[in-house]
């Protein structure tokens, strides 16, 4: 099954992609960005009730529409299954993929698609009642943790409580739901999964600020945008405006003050960030503009985090690693120069 | 005649019947007598009970008094609280027609007010045999049209933006209208006399019938594009609908044949006898005969099509099913899992008992005597 499949997606790179003008050129004249997204991903993805597309990676796609396109909403979402995320890219079905896939070597190297810039950093984590005091999970010697078995999160526990010389009890479920529902019971001290997804697991609880998220990720999911491998200049564009939303953040443009900055910054890189000097947007294909709109319409990273798992939503998922580098986080973007 | 019966009625009055001795009325003896005979039954009955006074009370509780009607998210995360029906209020939009645009929400509704006026001229029977028919299968393009448009003024609604129940009723509902003529030409092809067309009948009929139907759906969302060339682009949505209708023809085509086996050979003969050509004799006197008595198992088909198509939750379409279970990940409204699957149980059921009701209702308004 999986040769088949290998060998299906390198019949289409060989035979079908040289074929296609570039995925920019296309997404240009069809004045229209096609977005892969997940079916429902609390804060990353999900149509809100009133019906419209919401979340962190939501927010990236209507980034980019809005930096090609001039307009966040010219844009079609494809809600995509699991297993259709890597498909429908090298399928030619979507020109973009924002869908919490982890950065992995054998997709980005095997599969017929390429990363662009790192949105989120996941991974591992663990919730406890705040009753507990505990502020790390090295403090965890002696406690229980419910977890789903036969995972990589079972063996990540595993692998951590050895590494760090601590006695780690794991109550194993079959599911996440049952193994959340003993946490809720009291029949572990703490609960283990995926940061983003403990903080929506945490929301559903009675008295939800009773319990935190402890600061330490134990393993590294890197969720990123995939793009189709073979077009470089589409992945330059999207990589690109990723770096740039990022590069606002820390240069303090947000979605408020960007027209503002844009007409009377003295900083010199903030001029080229948002076109008053220099070519930046000429280097990925697009106009002067590209990032000055991208901000406009969906604000900085750090904008577009708070908004859909900061500490005003029901989320309320502490930045932790997805900090800036300059707040003791992962984020870091390349000079735009 | 009036006469006789006055002199009769005058000459004999009858007795009232008397009430049945007391010990074989009221529900003392109801009970003894369907609950409680013999240990076995008395012992089920007992379980029974405890059965449902340990489920019931906890579930109106919950689903009916200590429910929470109207307010927000807030209002339901109260500690004590039963069911958040004011989740489904809230999310009632996209649950029924998916992220559609609201200021076109006037198409999804007059298509559904044309399904439930053709519903109504078909159960009425003001409307019978080929004009029913011709309505039935004009209504799925008016309402692909009015839902999508593109065409006559109508701005086009691009299919990535269909979902919900109306999503679920149009995928059934094409399903049905298009797979059972497909599903009888099938059948008749199994009986053809050209071993070409028989063969083919009989192999596509097997090959199918020996797949679930979620491979097909994997085939036609995920194989499928990969071997179509670079830019023919046949959308999710439709190859998905061909996926379903492909199934669902292979399985109405073997209810169909034994319809056409159950009708007496004599039919067909005395047909012939008279000089009636091939298409007269299925079309007027085998096929209705035969679809007289399928018809149980027929609707029996059309209702599991329903069902299944939530199936295509799994393809990254969003259904009925598949719109349950995404506005549960609303980081607004987390955690209201079983309130959102309580609600669609009892619309799919609604949906399926109603559908079986028309069933039964046909099965006992056709003449009896068709043999």
């Amino acid at each position: 099954m999986h040769k088949i499949k290998t060998a299906m997606l390198g019949l289409l790179l060989c035979g079908a992609l040289p074929a296609t003008a570039g995925t920019l050129a296309d997404i240009q004249q069809k004045d229209e960005l096609t977005c892969g997204v997940s079916e429902g991903t609390p804060g990353f993805s999900n149509p809100d009730a009133s019906g419209r597309w919401v979340g962190l990676d939501v927010d990236i796609c209507r980034a980019v529409s809005a930096a090609v396109l001039g307009d966040q909403e010219k844009i079609k979402f494809v809600p995509l299954a699991s297993k259709q995320k890597i498909v429908a890219l090298a399928a030619g079905q979507v020109d973009m993929t924002s869908r919490t896939t982890t950065w992995t070597m054998k997709r980005d190297t095997k599969e017929g698609v390429d990363f662009t810039a790192i949105v989120y950093y996941d991974g591992q984590g663990f919730m406890v009642n705040k009753a507990l005091g505990l502020t790390s999970a090295k403090e965890l010697d002696g406690a229980s943790v419910c977890v789903t078995t036969g995972t990589t999160t079972e063996l990540n526990l595993a692998d951590f409580a050895r590494a760090n010389g601590i006695n780690i009890e794991a109550v194993v479920f079959e599911g996440k739901k049952e193994a959340f529902n003993s946490y809720k019971q009291g029949r572990c001290d703490a609960f283990t999964t995926d940061m983003s997804q403990l903080a929506s697991w945490r929301s559903t609880l009675p008295n939800s600020d009773d319990h935190v998220i402890l600061k330490d990720v134990i393993s590294k999911e890197p969720l990123s945008p995939l793009v189709r491998h073979g077009d470089n200049q589409w992945k330059d564009a999207v990589t690109w405006v990723i770096n740039g939303l990022i590069e606002a953040e820390e240069k303090g443009v947000t979605q408020a003050n960007v027209d503002q900055l844009a007409s009377s910054s003295q900083d010199p890189t903030i001029q080229r960030m948002l076109g008053v000097s220099g070519d930046m947007g000429g280097y990925i294909g697009l106009d002067q503009d590209w990032l000055k709109r991208a901000i406009a319409a969906v604000g900085n990273y750090g904008e577009i985090y708070d908004r859909n798992l900061g500490e005003n939503t029901r989320l309320k998922l502490d930045r932790g690693i997805n900090s800036l580098w300059s707040q003791g986080g992962l984020f870091y973007s390349p000079p735009i120069r | 005649m009036s006469d006789m019966t006055e002199t009769a009625l005058r000459t004999f009055t009858p007795q009232p019947a008397l009430a049945p001795p007391k010990e074989l009325k009221g529900a003392v003896h109801w009970a003894r007598a369907n609950l409680f005979d013999g240990g076995l039954n008395t012992v089920l009955t007992l379980l029974s009970l405890l059965l449902i006074v340990s489920v019931v009370p906890g579930l109106v509780r919950w689903g009916l008094l200590d429910a929470v009607w109207q307010g927000d998210s807030e209002a339901c995360r109260v500690e004590g609280v039963g069911a958040c029906w004011s989740f489904i209020g809230a999310n009632f939009r996209i649950l029924m027609v998916g992220i559609y645009p609201v200021e076109e929400i006037w198409r999804p509704v007059l298509s559904f007010l044309l399904l439930l006026g053709v519903i109504w001229l078909t159960v009425s029977r003001r409307v019978r045999g080929i004009r029913m028919v011709a309505f039935w299968l004009v209504l799925p393009f008016i309402a692909y049209w009015l839902i999508g448009g593109g065409y006559l003024g109508l701005p086009e609604v691009d299919q990535s933006r269909w979902g919900g129940l109306m999503l679920s009723l149009l995928l059934a509902a094409v399903g049905i209208i298009v797979s059972v003529p497909l599903g009888i030409l099938l059948a008749l092809g199994r009986f053809s006399d050209s071993p070409v067309i028989k063969i083919s009948c009989v192999s596509f009929i097997e090959t199918i019938r020996g797949v679930p139907l979620i491979t097909i759906l994997f085939m036609a969302s995920v194989m499928l594009p990969l071997f179509l060339p670079e830019g023919m682009d046949v959308n999710n949505l439709l190859r998905i609908q061909i996926g379903m209708i492909l199934f669902s023809s292979a399985y109405m085509a073997e209810v169909v044949r034994g319809g056409l086996q159950a009708v007496p050979r004599g039919q067909t003969e005395a047909a012939k006898a008279l000089g009636l050509p091939y298409r007269h004799i299925m079309f007027y006197v085998v096929i209705p005969q035969a679809l007289r008595h399928v018809l149980p198992p027929l609707i029996g088909r059309c209702i599991a099509l329903f069902k299944d198509t939530s199936l295509v939750l799994i393809v990254g379409l969003l259904d009925f099913l598949g719109m349950l279970k995404s506005s549960t990940q609303d980081s607004e409204w987390l955690g209201f899992e079983a309130e959102s699957y309580v609600f669609g149980a009892f619309v799919y059921w609604l949906v399926c008992y109603s559908m079986s009701r028309y069933g039964q209702h046909l099965e006992s308004a056709g003449p009896k005597n068709n043999h």
